[in-house]
């Protein structure tokens, strides 16, 4: 048994919220093949929460360059590709916007390629597309980026795979605890009910939510079609919980 | 109003393409005068191949056991240049490094400080959410009333306790078993 610190500076403090059931996927899925050797065997042990978890990184406006959230000009010409502008707001589960944190994006050129030595897809590299963004949320949590819509391409997890098209997003939130990265996926991609890492997540309504959705709104006439994707982060208990450990 | 937490993916093979402009591996900037550390270790899977495409990060205190973040209101002083970030990839052997500097001790979640440790993030292909580890120091006395470290079973403890390395004054070695036998302790916070 662990008594309560009477000391205030010792006051426990309130945690993040756990997700809820059937929202995140379980490490073992051996439908996706790379989970069976890599996976935990072992329950993951809970941590009290201290200020290691509620503490993490910030980062500032310092550290980006006026067009890093734009990937159609990042080489000396205009990627191939449909431009495509894709934006959204940084939450927590209590609805409130995840305010000035960074925003890290990657993906594949429109044929499907990655500039990168383990990608040897037979598709073509795009010396204007160089495939990676960053940014910071606005005080409201909204983001933005213009890109190309990332070609589908084959991966080797078995006879036959093709990834849905996707953008990986890479968040940090505002502690160590609200670190999560994550991938956007297009609406009516035929490939999604055959992909084993969309299909990790137990919970339907949860995947779904990864599918961002065409937007008419950010759509820019005559240049680039917009398609909205928000972004929910863990949000912080409203009192600490009960976690102590027992001596 | 109550909105559900995002669902993880894994971060893939390519994920060098989105975060390579943040690999920091030496985290001691001008202003830090402590003594450096050097943590080096290798992330292997279950059958102890390596893995060469993890990205680790770590978030640590400074030397006074302080975190640079607003949350932390500890009458400690900040260090100028030490933001306790790292990031950085694992090589072809599945070997990572870090230099940065052994962090002071922080208050527990149920009174007292906790041992030093360094806090870990370890993304990979495979991987479909995050694992989170400590780095605990070789030979601490402060491990052995560390509530977090005595919590987790006798026989696995090790796996959090970094050790020395001969003949190299301030290097430590702490690996990353993913899985099997000597399976690293992984949390969930």
């Amino acid at each position: 048994m662990t008594s309560r610190p009477q000391d205030p500076a010792a006051r426990p403090l309130a945690g993040y919220r756990k997700p809820d059931r059937g929202t995140q996927p379980d490490y073992l899925f051996p439908p996706y093949a790379s989970t069976v050797k890599r996976s935990p065997s072992q329950p993951l042990v809970l941590l009290p929460t201290s200020l290691c978890e509620v503490t993490g990184p910030a980062f500032g406006h310092d550290l980006l360059k006026a067009n890093d959230h734009d990937l159609t000009r990042q080489g000396n010409g205009e990627p191939i590709g449909e431009r495509i502008v894709v934006s959204g707001r940084v939450l927590d589960t209590h609805a409130r916007p995840v305010a000035h944190t960074l925003v890290e994006i990657w993906q594949a050129n429109s044929a499907g390629r990655y500039p990168h030595r383990v990608d040897q897809h037979n598709a073509p590299l795009d010396p204007n597309f160089h495939g990676c963004g960053r940014t910071l949320t606005d005080a409201e949590g909204r983001y933005r980026f213009i890109s190309i819509r990332p070609g589908e391409y084959p991966w080797r997890n078995h006879h036959n795979a093709w990834r849905p098209a996707h953008i990986h997003f890479s968040l940090f939130g505002p502690a160590f605890a609200t670190r999560l990265v994550t991938q956007m996926y297009f609406p009516g991609d035929p490939l999604l009910e055959h992909d084993p890492m969309y299909q990790s997540i137990p919970d339907e309504k949860a995947r779904q939510r990864l599918i961002s959705t065409f937007d008419w709104e950010t759509t820019i006439p005559e240049q680039a079609l917009g398609y909205k994707f928000d972004i929910v982060l863990r949000g912080r208990d409203e009192t600490p919980m009960d976690n102590y450990l027992r001596a | 109003m109550s909105l559900q937490t995002t669902s993880s993916q894994t971060i893939g093979p390519y994920l060098h393409i989105g975060l390579t402009w943040l690999f920091t591996d030496n985290l001691v900037g001008a202003g830090a005068n402590d003594d450096k550390v050097t943590v080096e270790g290798r992330v292997v899977d279950g059958d102890g191949k390596p893995v060469n495409d993890a990205i680790v990060e770590i978030w640590q205190a400074n030397a006074h056991g302080r975190y640079a973040h607003p949350d932390d209101r500890q009458d400690k002083p900040l260090v100028t240049g030490f933001t306790g970030f790292g990031r950085t990839p694992t090589g072809d052997d599945g070997s990572f490094r870090f230099t940065t500097i052994k962090p002071g001790r922080v208050p527990a979640s149920g009174g007292g400080l906790q041992a030093p440790h360094i806090n870990v993030t370890i993304f990979t292909r495979g991987l479909l959410k995050h694992l989170n580890s400590r780095i605990y120091f070789p030979g601490d006395p402060a491990n052995a009333e560390d509530a977090v470290l005595q919590s987790v079973p006798a026989d696995r403890r090790g796996t959090l306790v970094a050790s020395a390395i001969a003949g190299r004054a301030g290097a430590i070695a702490w690996n990353v078993i993913l899985q099997g036998p000597g399976e690293t302790v992984f949390f969930e916070c």
